[in-house]
């Protein structure tokens, strides 16, 4: 399935994401990291854990109702894989971030961004992962 | 005051998720797929998020403290452990069989699509698993980089 490359929209977005990131530790003193979000949420670790993650996944969950006022539409969002397998894909995800400490967000952006070695090792694990994985089910298994 | 700025927070991230192609596994997964259809797109996401942080965090950490609590709350680990490379291993197969991660997925559910709250829960089930594995509080700030 082919995508229109986006160059300056990709940058723009990437600006803004790492906006959103200075301005988290800014505020809060935290990492933007959307594993951690996500499961401070559901498991907080303590008092007052939960209160200012829940605010921030209330921001992310309306980003694309704002882009869709400005623009009347909704990000594209296609799935190239049947449901039962980007299920699959989800529950390993969920386990890699957890063992891993981390995703694309709290690793390859803010982690590099403090040049920390923990997750610049991360980083090029998973994508070196995320690239063959997507290059065994596309080119060798055929899917 | 402190939970509407955060609020908006999230928003600019969702904002830029959205706009970025980053909530779109199409475009995430063709980014990887060098030798078929390649869409260098994300090139442009993580360079300018990275520049952007690396630039910002190197002028708030400056200041003593952030505006609403009274010390940052940075990873402090500097081990390079198996469960480091193997966490981060196992993600990368998942992140190239449905082409989500957590923070593409988590602003696209407002777009109200069914396949994304199918993944978010599917990621839960996953975090919950390891959680029972692993025995431990995985949400702490201090222990999550992510």
């Amino acid at each position: 399935m082919e995508t229109v490359f986006t160059p300056w929209q990709s940058l723009a977005g990437g600006v803004l994401i790492g906006t959103a990131a200075v301005f988290l530790m800014l505020t809060l003193g935290r990492i933007m990291g959307a594993t951690g979000i996500l499961s401070g949420v559901i498991w907080p670790g303590g008092p007052g854990d939960r209160g200012w993650r829940a605010a921030l996944l209330a921001g992310m969950v309306t980003g694309p109702l704002v882009v869709f006022a400005a623009t009347g539409r909704m990000p594209e969002i296609e799935v190239p894989a049947a449901t039962p397998v980007f299920v699959v894909g989800g529950i390993i995800v969920g386990i890699g971030v957890s063992y891993g400490s981390g995703c694309t967000s709290g690793h390859g952006v803010c982690g590099m961004a403090r040049l920390s070695k923990r997750s610049i090792l991360a980083t090029v694990t998973f994508m070196i992962a995320t690239a063959a994985t997507v290059y065994l089910r596309r080119h060798v298994m055929g899917g | 005051m402190r939970l509407i700025v955060t609020y908006l927070i999230g928003l600019v991230f969702g904002v830029g998720i959205s706009i970025s192609g980053m909530a779109n596994p199409a475009k995430v997964l063709n980014f990887f797929d060098f030798a078929g259809s390649w869409d260098p797109s994300l090139i442009f996401v993580m360079g300018g998020a990275l520049v952007t942080t690396f630039v910002g965090y190197r002028l708030v950490l400056g200041r003593k403290a952030p505006v609403f609590d009274v010390r940052y709350h940075l990873p402090t680990r500097a081990d390079l452990d198996v469960r480091l490379i193997g966490g981060s291993a196992v993600f990368g197969v998942g992140w190239g069989i449905s082409g989500f991660c957590p923070g593409g997925a988590l602003p696209a559910l407002g777009t109200g699509r069914w396949e994304v709250f199918a993944f978010t829960g599917a990621m839960l089930v996953g975090i919950a698993v390891a959680r029972v594995m692993q025995r431990l509080p995985l949400a702490t700030g201090q222990r999550v980089n992510s």
